[in-house]
């Protein structure tokens, strides 16, 4: 079983795996404290507009995708400063817009559109070694970033309006963030595919929630909860020869289910030591 | 109370800390506060009662500079509220972030510090360290400190949010609804640490809560979209049935009521 690892292109895919765990850990939690899980669901989905645009142009669509994204994630922090009140709709609107802009251009575009399946669904075992280098020098970036603005994120996060009386640069940290929520979203579009790119972020983010005290202990559990998914999901997608994108998030929400069960049943054992000693 | 250097045309030796005039805030058209005169001094503790919807929290973020005003003037310190924002120090109503977000009540109290960093790069040092553990121990949660809020209690969590605002060392205090979730220890608890507060620092008070108007307030004013001033510390009937618009039943208790049955006859002042 184990001579696998010595095809280049598993341990690429277990590599791009670790990376695309660590990104998801640091901006996945983001994401979740700050309830933004519909707001990058939107810029990833308009990022196929790129992937359609990249195909049209005849350029590389990841690079579409980062253009598409970008542009998303200016508009979503505009509306998030000047539309409070029409926010969720119009995140559809940004969602569904550059899907529908994708497929036009796909339409249009003569001839057959190669591995668009991969755009959408991910395929971790394509990763080639120039890609990994290019991971690795984004996810080094966002490193860099997070460490640097910590604090200050944190403030923006936690509590908007009182950062904003501190007179924090918040719309900066905002536009900051979306842009590295969009960093994020191109560095797993390849893993998993712009479909499924929200679930990566979102789902061991908010395992690792569930169990930690602070915003770093929750990056630190959510990356290694999911390299434990990703290690798992490739090996069992290989196994099982299933898409690896998709084993990848099911791993993943099997680990949430059981950190939930678990959680309601020390809880439920918890009241029932309370109760037992209200009675005697 | 008596006024000192308050007439008009006086020269007063040093601005006040929150000067009002003529300020009016609307929402699509709907009038929040309508020409509002507030002048708050250096070293009062200034109380605003009204009842909800009455424009209180918009006066609070004005001051803050958080919303510009519609028309009419605020200066804090003789300034834009913007230019002098790391000199106050705001106590919200505490909706407005989840008790789940995973932070210790530590990193919370040091997010008051945030306000005095200068630049982007810079990192919280030794003066950011101690100013931290003063505002803990002045509200009693040094104890709390690397425990997550989402395990706090509702007092607990409010004296949490007064020790991020005097870690910034403020020379302007706001505090919105202060006492609305709270238990009695932490209410007793934050009465005895803002007695001493004061000696530093000027404190503005909103409450719907009449019963939070405390022995050590020194002007009273009501906010119902105007705002009546009475340069005095005392709660009249007539305050009270002006700014909710009718007469309320006042239960108070301990050393509330004498306060409460002094008349005068001043309607409204602009006092600046």
């Amino acid at each position: 079983m184990l001579e696998i690892l010595e095809y280049s292109f598993f341990t690429n895919a277990l590599l791009a795996g670790v990376l695309a765990s660590v990104v998801c850990g640091i901006i996945g939690s983001y994401i979740v404290v700050r309830q933004m899980v519909s707001v990058s669901g939107g810029i990833a989905h308009a990022s196929f507009g790129g992937v359609g645009m990249g195909y049209w142009l005849g350029i590389d669509p990841l690079l579409g995708a980062f253009c598409f994204s970008g542009i998303a994630a200016l508009c979503t922090g505009w509306l998030m400063m000047y539309a409070r009140q029409q926010f969720d709709s119009l995140i559809g609107v940004i969602w569904a817009g550059g899907m529908a802009i994708g497929v036009v251009f796909i339409a249009i575009t003569p001839g057959f559109a190669p591995d668009l399946f991969t755009y959408l669904f991910g395929n971790i075992l394509l990763v080639t070694r120039t890609y990994l280098i290019i991971m690795g020098l984004l996810l080094f970036v966002v490193i860099a970033i997070v460490v640097v603005l910590y604090h200050r994120l944190l403030a923006v996060s936690f509590d908007q309006e009182y950062s904003q009386s501190q007179g924090l640069a918040f719309m900066a940290l905002n536009l900051l963030m979306l842009l590295l929520i969009v960093i994020a979203i191109v560095i797993l579009i390849r893993v998993v595919g712009i479909i499924l790119v929200i679930a990566l972020l979102s789902i061991p983010a908010s395992t690792a929630r569930q169990y930690a005290g602070s915003l770093h202990q929750m990056m630190i559990y959510a990356i290694l909860i999911g390299i434990f998914c990703s290690t798992v999901g490739i090996w069992l997608s290989y196994l099982w020869n299933i898409p690896s994108g998709a084993t990848i998030i099911l791993v993943a929400l099997v680990v949430y289910l059981l950190s939930i069960l678990q959680k309601t049943l020390v809880l439920r054992r918890y009241r029932d030591i309370m109760r037992y000693r209200n009675d005697s | 109370m008596t006024r000192t250097s308050d007439e008009p045309g006086a020269i007063t030796i040093e601005d006040p800390v929150i000067l009002t005039e003529n300020l009016s805030v609307s929402y699509e058209g709907h009038q929040v506060l309508e020409k509002v005169n507030l002048c708050v001094r250096k070293g009062d503790w200034y109380a605003i009662i009204g009842p909800n919807g009455g424009g209180k929290t918009t006066l609070i973020k004005a001051i803050l500079g958080l919303i510009s005003p519609g028309s009419g003037k605020i200066r804090v310190f003789g300034q834009d509220p913007k230019d002098v924002r790391e000199r106050i120090g705001y106590v919200p109503q505490y909706q407005t972030f989840q008790y789940a977000f995973p932070i210790r009540v530590r990193e919370v109290v040091f997010l008051g510090r945030m306000g005095r960093m200068k630049g982007l790069f810079q990192r919280y040092g030794a003066e950011d360290s101690r100013a931290v553990h003063e505002a803990m121990a002045r509200m009693r949660i040094e104890h709390l400190a690397d425990r997550s809020i989402s395990t706090l209690s509702g007092g607990e969590r409010q004296r949490t949010i007064i020790a991020r605002a005097l870690a910034g060392e403020p020379d302007l205090l706001l505090l919105d609804e202060p006492t609305v979730y709270v238990d009695d220890l932490s209410r007793d608890i934050f009465f005895s640490s803002l007695t001493r507060v004061r000696e530093t620092c000027t404190v503005l008070l909103i409450t719907h809560d009449i019963s939070v108007v405390h022995a050590h307030v020194t002007k009273i004013a009501c906010l119902n979209t105007r705002l009546f001033t009475h340069d005095s510390d005392q709660i009249t009937d007539e305050m009270v049935a002006q700014s909710y618009g009718c007469p309320v039943d006042l239960i108070t208790h301990g050393d509330i009521p004498h306060r409460v049955l002094e008349r005068h006859n001043r309607k409204e002042a602009d006092e600046c």
